[in-house]
């Protein structure tokens, strides 16, 4: 039967539109509150360390990082393409190897917290 | 007899002019660069936290920049705009059929819109915005 690889990439493809869609327009809109020079108090070190101390907040964060940076590389992808860059698979490997360092690396600094 | 497929013309960086919707197909693809490069700020955000107390604290002093605020409006118009593209989609991705009948596009649609809004209320509650 023939195999194909593109569940691997389409499932946290759709769920990280998913987690994108739910969740980063809030999370920019708060950033942009400290940018303004108001910072929410949620936003403080302490809070924001204890919330990425707790095995659940780790979670979360991983989670929301990691999809949304694996759904990115995919849309860029489809994006590079779309405005005619042809080398697909040198694209596709570039952002796909970014999302992966980028998870890997958000997971290192989640557990150093 | 040699075969001559017809190959349709279709200059590859400037196809989408030809078409309005292919226009607002191209403005939904472009705030996938706007989406990814806030999910790097995250992951250096991340970085920041782990330092500690004096790095985080220079984190956010390091947002407040003019380039900042307009990358950030930027971001938020590009987020919000993929939300409201890919909640209206839910509808035609994953239609819901009770007995005969298909529930209308429009209630799935709407039903992400509010869950959407009330998860928005409910974290910046919890991160103190209010």
């Amino acid at each position: 039967m023939a195999k194909s690889h593109k569940p691997v990439v389409w499932f946290p493809f759709a769920a990280g539109g998913t987690v994108i869609a739910f969740f980063i327009p809030v999370i920019v809109f708060l950033t942009f509150l400290a940018a303004l020079g108001h910072v929410p108090a949620g936003l403080s070190y302490e809070r924001m360390h204890a919330f990425a101390g707790s095995g659940l907040g780790k979670l979360i964060i991983f989670g929301v990082v990691s999809l949304s940076l694996w759904s990115s590389a995919h849309r860029l992808r489809c994006t590079c393409f779309d405005f005619g860059l042809r080398a697909d698979t040198l694209a596709a490997t570039v952002l796909y190897i970014g999302a992966i360092v980028g998870s890997l690396l958000s997971a290192v600094y989640l557990l150093q917290i | 007899m040699s075969r001559r497929p017809l190959v349709r013309e279709c200059p590859p960086t400037t196809w989408y002019f030809r078409q309005p919707r292919y226009l607002r197909y191209m403005s939904r693809e472009i705030t996938s660069i706007f989406v990814g490069a806030y999910c790097v700020l995250l992951v250096v955000a991340l970085q920041r936290l782990a330092a500690g107390p004096a790095a985080w604290e220079a984190f956010l002093l390091g947002l407040r920049s003019a380039d900042s605020i307009v990358f950030h409006l930027l971001a938020l118009a590009a987020a919000s705009y993929h939300a409201a593209t890919w909640f209206n989609a839910t509808q035609k991705a994953m239609p819901v059929q009770i007995g005969e009948d298909f529930v209308p596009g429009n209630l799935i649609s709407g039903a992400h819109y509010v869950a959407w809004a009330v998860l928005s209320v409910v974290i910046l509650y919890l991160a103190g915005v209010f």
